[in-house]
């Protein structure tokens, strides 16, 4: 990790973290309705697509979650690839036997077995936080498909599926659902885009999807507001300093890490048991994990910023699916606004380069929309990827990254 | 000074320790793991499953090498993947292409397939260097979006052709080929063996016997010190990777030049991964490597002769997991061992054969 610029931690914070998120919000959904306005592309803001965003964010979010805690404990978490594999699979043995609430327990459970593993070789071993990750994302695979010619071949027929279990009843905030609908079909500017992605996020809602909402709030009043939280998050601070202090910094980076493994099994059995997912099926994880990873990176390892990262991908997952190479197209537009907001916000803030940067990045993103009719479909599915490294590449000069992390600490030795 | 103890018991501690976890899970499965063993070892002797895993070794060994030059600088090019399949899709297409006499066609190739893998390993190398994004996640979206590019490079609207049912680049022609080395009876090793054996010299010299070597491994170990020893880390990190990638965008010459002389889209994938655990094996070091991706090509091979006796033959996986895992604690068990033993062999020299106290330095 590099250095934070130290210039971001001196300038002033005026604006408060929530209000930012807010105002940050306001900025995307004015982006959105200009956008899906000017290019005549209803589905950037419908209700279809912020449903199917919902759905594919979700486990992005866990996984995220997941690797706050890690990395608030110290501990680089690469791993929650291979953990969230292992919670596919456990969710979909738990809902095949006992239902859908057992196969969630049993997904957890998976998740943290393979975060108790990364644990071991992280901390009682020492072993290099992405060596330990690398091998855990091999391990995951190979025990999940093994798993699964055990177990599933014999019910399904075929070792790379699960038999179809049991899904998530969903619920509908009915009047206000209706309403939201109404106001969507008059399509009037901007009224109806926010009805739209409202729309999609109160109706047909799972209760792991509300779990995994309250999961965000949750996190921070753990890691932020209690004795635990801030023990939790001086190990990955500075655990000399910890240790001295009397916190026992190998059980807290243990507690961590078990729970990050068991927030990546959530995620993964949140590909399982949701409405509109597939059951357990061989590489559905997908590189999930990852990206769980940059949304937390991207959301500068605060719960709040998750969310949004989280949303982000979960969006260009969704758009992509829903719309196609025309959205995605529209998409590239709205990221022009976008950039002409920020480029405004650099200027002001008297960033030159910055601002240059992202005048740069506004024109070769105008070029493609302009010269193109339609995207080539093989790399529309990619849609995510790309965001991630844009956005990455945008947002990771302001980071303030936990100090400890990725080191190696042993009790009793200087590091 | 090599320390062999420290060198080869702990790959042995995880082979073992691999092999004991796996017969916990043939047990539980019903399979009986010494006749599961015993395939194993058998089928190295049928037909031609040892060239073929030599064969496999060698692309193994190329991706372990382009691992180990990353981690030679803390750069974790875990792009592998995708620098591999991205350059060879270039080659393959520039290679069907190009009307060149023999040798020239095959070097043409070559270089074409080095300069794309480094050309995918620009991104990330430079996102790090001066923008500080960790460089694990870029290159693995790029490891995925690498299966856009393929496709879309393959589509008969683009470059690709259809063989039959599958799609695949123009076939090269034979004068860009490399002959392979023929064995008779047990098959034909690739040529690329002599190629792959002098890019291992080539690792060893660079790393032990030139400036550049030097200043990357202490960059490696210490950014600060070598920036007072007026090495630029920016630079370095920026060389590991592109030098990293170059390597890479060999990995799947072997089989493209030496067997398929075409990429498909059904060309097999993962060559990237594994060499991070083969470099991991084999502890950054060209003979260890060669080790490292001769184990894994033989555990690859086993699961085929598994499946057909009945065991599942994710046990291959699962015992390659184990072992990348348990190699590196054996690696940390062995070091502890060691420092404990010095110590205590120290502090017996340094007081005629009586403990030091503790206020010499002794233990409590």
């Amino acid at each position: 990790m590099e250095k934070p610029d130290p210039t971001a931690t001196t300038s002033k914070r005026r604006v408060p973290g929530w209000a930012r998120g807010a105002l940050w919000a306001v900025v995307a959904i004015g982006v959105l309705s200009t956008a899906s306005y000017l290019t005549d592309m209803p589905i950037l803001t419908s209700s279809g697509t912020s449903q199917t965003a919902l759905r594919l964010g979700l486990p992005i979010l866990l996984a995220a979650l997941g690797g706050l805690w890690a990395e608030r404990a110290g501990v680089m978490n690469i791993g929650l690839e291979g953990m969230m594999i292992l919670g596919t699979w456990g969710s979909a043995w738990g809902a095949y036997h006992g239902g859908v609430w057992v196969g969630l327990a049993a997904g957890i459970l998976f998740g943290l077995l393979g975060g108790l593993l990364h644990a071991v070789a992280v901390v009682t071993f020492n072993v290099n936080h992405i060596v330990s990750g690398v091998a855990i994302n091999l391990l995951g695979l190979g025990v999940a498909k093994y798993l699964a010619n055990l177990v599933f071949e014999p019910i399904s027929g075929n070792p790379r599926e699960s038999p179809s279990v049991e899904k998530f009843d969903t619920y509908s905030a009915t009047f206000l659902s209706d309403w939201l609908a109404v106001l969507e079909d008059e399509q009037r500017v901007v009224l109806s885009d926010v009805a739209g992605l409202l729309r999609g996020l109160v109706t047909h809602i799972s209760p792991l999807a509300m779990i995994a909402l309250l999961l965000v709030p949750a996190s921070y009043f753990v890691l932020w507001r209690t004795r635990f939280g801030l023990r939790l998050r001086s190990c990955g601070e500075s655990p000399v300093a910890a240790e001295s202090l009397g916190v026992n910094v190998y059980l807290h980076k243990y507690i961590a890490v078990a729970a990050s493994g068991g927030f990546a099994g959530m995620g993964g059995a949140s590909l399982v048991l949701l409405q509109g997912g597939a059951d357990y099926l061989e590489n559905q994880v997908n590189g999930r994990g990852y990206i769980g990873l940059a949304a937390m990176i991207f959301g500068n390892y605060r719960p709040g910023g998750l969310l949004g990262g989280a949303a982000l991908f979960g969006y260009a997952d969704g758009l992509q699916l829903s719309g196609g190479g025309a959205a995605v197209l529209a998409l590239c537009y709205g990221a022009v606004l976008l950039l002409a907001v920020i480029v405004i916000l650099q200027l002001i803030r008297r960033h030159w380069w910055a601002a240059a940067g992202g005048v740069a990045g506004a024109v070769v993103l105008y070029w493609i929309y302009w010269t193109n009719d339609e995207l080539p479909s093989d790399l529309i599915p990619y849609t995510p990827h790309f965001v991630t490294i844009v956005v990455l590449a945008v947002a990771a000069q302001r980071l303030r990254v936990p100090k400890a992390i990725g080191k190696q600490y042993r009790r009793g030795e200087d590091s | 000074m090599i320390n062999w103890r420290t060198a080869l018991l702990p790959p042995a501690l995880a082979i073992v320790f691999a092999m004991l976890l796996s017969s916990v899970a043939l047990l539980i499965s019903g399979a009986s793991p010494l006749e599961a063993f015993a395939t194993m070892g058998a089928q190295l002797f049928e037909g031609n499953t040892a060239v073929s895993t030599v064969n496999l070794g060698i692309v193994y060994y190329l991706a372990g090498l382009a691992a180990a030059i990353g981690f030679q600088m803390n750069v974790f090019n875990i792009g592998v993947e995708g620098q591999y399949r991205f350059a060879a899709v270039v080659a393959a297409i520039v290679g069907g292409w190009m009307q060149l006499p023999p040798v020239l066609h095959v070097i043409a190739i070559l270089l074409v397939a080095m300069f794309s893998g480094a050309l995918y390993a620009l991104l990330p190398a430079l996102l790090k260097v001066y923008r500080g994004v960790s460089e694990v996640i870029t290159t693995i979206m790029l490891n995925s979006i690498v299966f856009g590019i393929v496709a879309f490079l393959i589509n008969p609207e683009q470059f690709g052709v259809l063989h039959g049912n599958n799609l695949s680049t123009v076939e090269i022609a034979p004068s860009g080929r490399i002959p392979g080395i023929p064995l008779g009876e047990a098959g034909t090793l690739f040529g690329f063996v002599v190629i792959a054996g002098a890019l291992g010299y080539g690792y060893w010299f660079m790393l032990n016997r030139t400036r550049f070597g030097f200043e990357l491994k202490a960059s490696g170990e210490s950014k600060t010190a070598a920036a007072a020893g007026g090495v630029s880390a920016r630079k370095m990190t920026l060389a590991a990777m592109l030098l990293s990638g170059a390597v890479a965008g060999l990995v799947a010459m072997p089989e493209l030049l030496g067997r398929d002389y075409v990429y498909a889209m059904t060309a097999t994938q993962g060559y990237g991964f594994t060499g991070l655990a083969v470099a991991l094996l084999g502890r950054n070091h060209p003979a260890g490597i060669a080790f490292g991706a001769l184990l894994w090509a033989f555990l690859d091979r086993s699961a085929v002769s598994l499946e057909s006796i009945g065991i599942p033959s994710e046990i291959a996986t699962i015992m390659q997991g184990t072992i990348v895992l348990s190699v590196v604690v054996a690696y940390e068990i062995v070091r502890r061992a060691d420092l404990a033993a010095e110590q205590r062999r120290v502090g017996r020299a340094g007081r005629n054969g009586q403990p030091a106290n503790v206020a010499e330095g002794g233990a409590v």
